[in-house]
C-alpha cells in the first residue's frame, strides 16, 4: 500500500565544500552518494556504519535541518526541498530527532518545561495554559514527573535527560522520529529502559523510526529493516532476519565479526591467545 | 611496583545542598603493561576518580585518599611544576566528551602541533609527519586533509579519534580512557582497541578503561572493577567476574546486555530490586 | 538507580544568584572590591550632597592649600585645594561620577556592538565572519592607546569623543569572545534540536546561544570596566578627553602636573582614586571569573 510509505528517498547526495584560508581552492566532500530508501509507517529502520559515512549528515537532512545536494524525498507523498522553498509549520512538526548525547542536547539555560513548550510555542496556536497541560502529560509519558517541569537539565542523570529529549521530540506529534544513536552515551540498564520506553511509545503513537546505531546487538533487538553504510553508499538493504542472517556485502560481514562479544568462552580465547 | 596506585579514594563536591560524596573509599592499582576495566553506571564517579588521579577535580571538589601515587611518586604532595611534567607526558586521558574537549577555533592540525610542541623536542615538520602518523593510526581517512579541518567539520567519531591520538601522541605509561569507543562503530572501535592494546604491549603501557559496555570488557580488560554508587562493589579478573559474578548489581549489568534480552523487554537494573543494602 | 536526580540544584533563578553569591563570598579579594565599588557608586549618586563645596567653584584665598592634617592645612578643605584653590575633595567626588559614567557607557557600548558583531560572525561563518574578524584585528593591531588618540584626533576632543574612542578601541575583545564561544555552542546538539522544532535564526542567536555564552562576556566586561576608566583618564591627561573645568580625574593629574613637587597631594590624591578603583575592579572581575566558572556548575 502506497500510503503506508512515510518518507521516501531517492537518490539522496549531500557534498560539503571546505576552502582552506580565504583564497586557498575549494574541497569537495561526498558525504552521500545517492542514497535510495523508504520507510513503513510504524516499523523501525535500522542505519548502521562506519563512523564517518554519513549516517548523522543522512540524519540532517531528512529532519530538514540541511538541504541535500540532489535528490528528491518525499514526506508522505510530498516533494520537499528546503532550499527552494519555506517549510510549513506542519512539514516541520512531522520529523523529529534525538541526538546522541544526552549531556549536549539540553539546552544548560532551559528549564525542563521550557524544553517541552518551546516547540509547541513556535508551530501551534496553543494557549500558554494548553501547552503547559500538554508539557506536563509528555513529561508524565517518558517516564518522568510533574515536579521535573521546572528543574534545570544539569540536575538530571544522562538516562534522564535522554528522556527529557524524546519528550521533546514527541511532543510535536511527528510521525517519524529520527534517533541518531540515542542509547550509546547510556550504561546498559538505562540504555535498557530507553529502549523499552520507545517500544512502548511506538506501539501507542504508531510512530516510525529511524534508528541510528553502532551497536548491532541493539539493532538486533530493536530493528524491523537494516540498512548498512560505507562511505556514503548504501551497500546492504534489507529485513533484519536477512541482514543478520545472510549478509552479502563485504563490509556487513567486517562488522559482524568486529562486533565485541562478551560470552565466556570467547574470553577464555583471547586470554589464552595472549598467553 | 605498580604504576598506579589508588588506596581509599574519597571525593566530595559542595553543592548548594552541601556536601555531595561522589566517591566514597575506593582503593585500586594498575600495574605496567595491565588493563583495568572500570565499569559501573552512570554518575557512579568513574570519572571522578580519574579526574582525581589527573589533578582536574573541579574547583568545589575536595579529596582524601590514603594513598595516590603514580610510579612511588605521590600524587597529592606533588609540587605543581613536577605534576605539570607528569600529567599530559607520562599519564595522560582521553576524556568523555569528544566534541566539547576540542577547541572549535582551531583546527584539528594545530591542536595536536600543540601537544607535540608541549610535550616533544621535534621539529615544525617532525611534528607535522607525526601527526599525520598518529590519525593514520587511529583510522582517520585522509588524514593530510583531516588536520586541516575544524572540529564541526568532522563525524561525532571523527572527533573522538583525534581525541584519541592526541592521548597517544607522548607513549604515555599510564592511558586513562574515559569512555574511548561510544561514538564508534565496531569496525573502528575494534581498531581502537587493537591499537590500544599494541601499544600497551609493546611499551608495557598501564591502560585504564572506562566503559559501560560490558562486550568491550570482554574483549580487553584483565581486570576489572564494578563501581556502583561511588562505592567499589567487586574487583575480579576477567573470566572469574563473567563465570560468576558475586555482586547483585554486577549480576544485574550483565543480564540488561541486549543479547541476553528474554521475550520483548529488556531487563534492567530496577527489575532486580536493588536496594543500598543490596548493593553494599 | 541511576533513573534519580543526584543532587538537585538551584530551582529558581533567585536560588542561582544565591548559588552565584556563595561562590563569589568565598573569595575575600573580590568582595573587599566589590564593597569599594558599592561605596563609590553610593559616592557618585549623591555627589551633591556629600561634597562640602562645589567642585568648579575657584576659592581664591586658598590657592595650593595642604591637606588638613598637615601644616598650614585648614579643616574646610580636608584634601586641600588646587593652583586656582578648588576643594581637591569635592573634584574628587565628583570625578567618581565622570569614571562610573565612562565605565558604563564605554562597557554598554562596547558590550552591545561586540557580542551583536560576534554573534553574527560566529553564526553565519564564511566570508561575513571573515571580513568582521579581519577589521577586528586591525583594531587589535594598533597599541590601543594611539588609536583612541587618533580616533579623538579625528572626532575633536571631548568627554564624549573619548568614551566613543574607547568604545571602539575595546569591542574587538568582545567580538572575538562572543565569535568564540558561539561557534563552541553552535556545534552543540542543542542547537541543533532548536532548529528542528523551528527556531528561527534570531531567536536561536539570541535567545539559545547567547545566554550561555555570558559568563565569559561578563568577566571581560568588569575587566574592560577598569580599562576604559584608565583609558579615560590617560586621555584626560593627555588633554583628548574631559575638557577643564570638568573634574574628571585624568584631567585633573594632567592640570596638576607642574606642581608635583611643589603640593604633591594635588598629583597623589586623583592618582590613588584611579588606581584604587582600577584595583577594586579588576578583583571584582576576578572574583567573577572563577564564581562563573562553568566546571562548578555542573552537578
Ligand atoms: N560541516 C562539514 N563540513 C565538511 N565536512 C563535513 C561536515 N560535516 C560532516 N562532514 C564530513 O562528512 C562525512 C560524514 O559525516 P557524518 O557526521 O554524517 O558521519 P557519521 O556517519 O554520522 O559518523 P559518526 O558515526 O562518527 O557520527 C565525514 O567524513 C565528515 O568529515
Ligand atoms: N563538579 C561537580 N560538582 C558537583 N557534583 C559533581 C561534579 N562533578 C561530578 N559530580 C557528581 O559526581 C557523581 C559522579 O560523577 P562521574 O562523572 O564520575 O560519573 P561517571 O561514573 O563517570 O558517569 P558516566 O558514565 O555518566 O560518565 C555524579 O553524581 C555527578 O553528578
Ligand atoms: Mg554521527
Ligand atoms: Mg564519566
Amino acid at each position: 500500500m502506497a500510503d503506508d510509505i512515510i518518507l521516501e528517498a531517492r537518490n539522496l547526495v549531500r557534498e560539503y565544500r571546505t576552502k582552506e584560508g580565504i583564497f586557498g581552492k575549494e574541497h569537495v566532500n561526498r558525504a552521500l552518494k545517492g542514497i535510495s530508501f523508504s520507510l513503513e509507517r510504524g516499523k523501525t529502520l535500522a542505519v548502521v556504519g562506519e563512523s564517518g559515512c554519513g549516517k548523522s549528515t543522512l540524519a540532517r537532512i531528512l529532519t530538514l535541518i540541511d538541504p541535500a545536494t540532489s535528490g528528491e524525498l518525499l514526506i508522505e507523498g510530498n516533494p520537499i526541498d528546503i532550499s527552494k522553498e519555506k517549510l510549513s509549520k506542519d512539514m516541520r512538526s512531522k520529523v523529529q530527532i534525538v541526538f546522541q548525547n544526552p549531556y549536549g542536547s539540553l539546552n544548560p539555560r532551559q528549564r525542563v518545561g521550557d524544553v517541552l513548550t518551546e516547540p509547541l510555542m513556535i508551530n501551534t496556536t496553543m494557549s500558554p495554559a494548553e501547552r503547559r497541560d500538554k508539557a506536563m502529560e509528555m513529561l508524565v509519558k517518558v517516564g518522568l514527573g510533574p515536579e521535573h517541569f521546572n528543574r534545570y537539565p544539569h540536575m538530571f542523570s544522562g538516562g534522564q535527560r535522554q528522556r527529557i529529549a524524546i519528550g521533546r521530540a514527541l511532543v510535536l506529534n511527528p510521525s517519524l522520529l529520527i534517533l541518531d544513536e540515542p542509547v550509546s552515551a547510556l550504561d546498559l540498564s538505562v540504555q535498557a529502559q530507553i529502549l523499552n520506553l520507545l517500544a512502548d511509545l511506538q506501539d501507542e503513537f504508531n510512530l516510525t523510526y529511524l534508528f541510528i546505531s553502532h551497536d548491532l546487538s541493539v539493532v538486533r533487538y530493536i530493528a524491523d529493516k537494516v540498512m548498512v553504510m560505507y562511505f556514503g553508499e548504501v551497500v546492504e538493504y534489507g529485513t533484519r532476519d536477512e541482514v543478520f542472517g545472510n549478509p552479502q556485502h563485504e563490509y556487513t560481514q567486517t562488522l559482524f565479526n568486529a562486533t565485541p562479544q562478551a560470552d565466556i568462552a570467547h574470553i577464555k580465547a583471547r586470554l589464552a591467545a595472549s598467553n | 611496583m605498580a604504576l598506579l596506585e589508588i588506596e581509599n579514594l574519597t571525593v566530595e563536591f559542595d553543592t548548594v545542598d552541601g556536601r555531595f560524596r561522589a566517591l566514597d573509599g575506593v582503593s585500586y592499582s594498575v600495574d605496567p603493561g595491565e588493563v583495568l576495566a572500570v565499569v559501573g553506571e552512570s554518575g557512579s564517579g568513574k570519572s571522578v576518580a580519574m579526574l582525581a588521579v589527573m589533578g582536574l577535580l573541579a574547583n568545589n571538589g575536595h579529596l582524601w585518599a590514603d594513598k595516590l601515587e603514580f610510579e612511588g611518586y605521590d600524587l597529592l604532595t606533588m609540587s605543581a611544576k613536577k605534576r605539570r611534567e607528569i600529567i599530559g607526558k607520562d599519564i595522560s586521558m582521553i576524556f568523555q566528551e569528544p566534541i566539547a574537549s576540542l577547541n572549535p577555533c582551531f583546527t584539528v592540525g594545530a591542536q595536536i602541533d600543540e601537544t607535540l610542541k608541549e610535550h616533544t623536542k621535534m621539529s615544525r615538520g617532525e611534528r607535522k609527519t607525526r601527526a599525520i602518523e598518529l590519525l593514520d593510526s587511529v583510522g582517520m581517512p585522509e588524514s593530510a586533509k583531516a588536520l586541516k579541518k575544524y572540529p564541526h567539520q568532522m563525524s561525532g567519531g571523527q572527533c573522538q579519534r583525534v581525541m584519541i591520538a592526541m592521548a597517544i601522541a607522548c607513549k604515555p605509561k599510564l592511558l586513562i580512557a574515559d569512555e574511548p569507543t561510544t561514538a564508534l562503530d565496531v569496525t573502528i572501535q575494534k581498531q581502537i582497541l587493537d591499537l590500544l592494546l599494541d601499544l600497551q604491549h609493546e611499551s608495557g603501557m598501564g591502560l585504564i578503561m572506562i566503559t559501560h559496555d560490558m562486550a568491550v570488557v570482554a574483549e580487553t580488560a584483565d581486570r576489572v572493577v564494578v563501581q556502583y554508587k561511588g562505592k567499589k562493589m567487586e574487583e575480579a579478573d576477567v573470566l572469574s567476574l563473567f563465570e560468576s559474578p558475586k555482586n547483585p548489581y554486577t549480576k544485574a549489568l550483565l543480564s540488561a546486555l541486549p543479547e541476553n534480552a528474554t521475550g520483548d523487554r529488556l531487563p534492567t537494573v530496577s527489575d532486580f530490586h536493588l536496594g543500598d543494602e543490596g548493593a553494599a | 538507580m541511576a533513573d534519580v536526580t543526584q543532587n538537585s540544584g538551584p530551582d529558581t533563578r533567585f536560588e542561582l544568584i544565591v548559588n552565584f553569591w556563595r561562590h563569589f563570598r568565598t573569595n575575600k579579594g573580590a568582595v573587599a572590591g566589590l564593597i569599594f565599588f558599592l561605596t563609590l557608586v553610593v559616592i557618585a549618586l549623591g555627589a551633591a550632597f556629600i561634597a562640602p563645596h562645589s567642585p568648579i567653584e575657584q576659592y581664591r584665598d586658598a590657592l595650593l592649600l595642604p591637606p588638613a592634617w598637615q601644616e598650614g592645612g585648614s579643616w574646610s578643605y580636608v584634601l586641600g585645594t588646587d593652583a586656582v584653590g578648588r576643594d581637591l575633595l569635592s573634584r574628587l567626588i565628583y570625578g567618581s561620577q565622570f569614571s562610573l559614567f565612562i565605565g558604563v557607557v564605554v562597557v554598554s557600548v562596547a558590550l552591545v556592538v561586540g557580542v551583536c558583531l560576534g554573534l553574527v560572525a560566529g553564526t553565519f561563518g564564511g566570508w561575513v565572519d571573515t571580513i568582521i574578524m579581519r577589521v577586528m584585528d586591525i583594531i587589535l593591531a594598533f597599541p590601543s592607546l594611539l588609536l583612541a588618540l587618533v580616533l579623538v584626533a579625528i572626532l575633536g576632543p571631548s568627554l564624549l569623543n573619548a568614551m566613543i574612542a574607547i568604545a571602539i578601541v575595546q569591542q574587538p575583545y568582545y567580538v572575538r569572545l562572543t565569535r568564540a564561544s558561539v561557534m563552541s555552542e553552535m556545534s552543540r546538539e542543542y542547537v541543533m534540536a532548536a532548529r528542528v522544532s523551528g527556531v528561527g535564526t534570531l531567536r536561536l542567536m539570541f535567545v539559545t546561544v547567547l545566554p550561555n555564552c555570558m559568563a565569559p562576556l561578563i568577566v571581560q566586561a568588569a575587566l574592560s570596566f577598569s580599562t576604559a576608566i584608565l583609558d579615560a583618564a590617560a586621555l584626560g591627561f593627555l588633554g583628548m578627553g574631559a575638557q577643564p573645568p570638568q573634574p574628571e580625574w585624568g584631567t585633573m593629574l594632567a592640570e596638576s602636573r607642574e606642581f608635583i613637587l611643589r603640593a604633591p597631594w594635588v598629583v597623589t590624591f586623583p592618582g590613588v582614586a584611579i588606581l584604587s578603583t582600577v584595583l577594586a575592579i579588576n578583583l571584582i572581575g576576578d572574583g567573577l571569573r572563577d564564581a562563573l566558572d562553568p566546571k562548578l556548575k555542573r552537578s
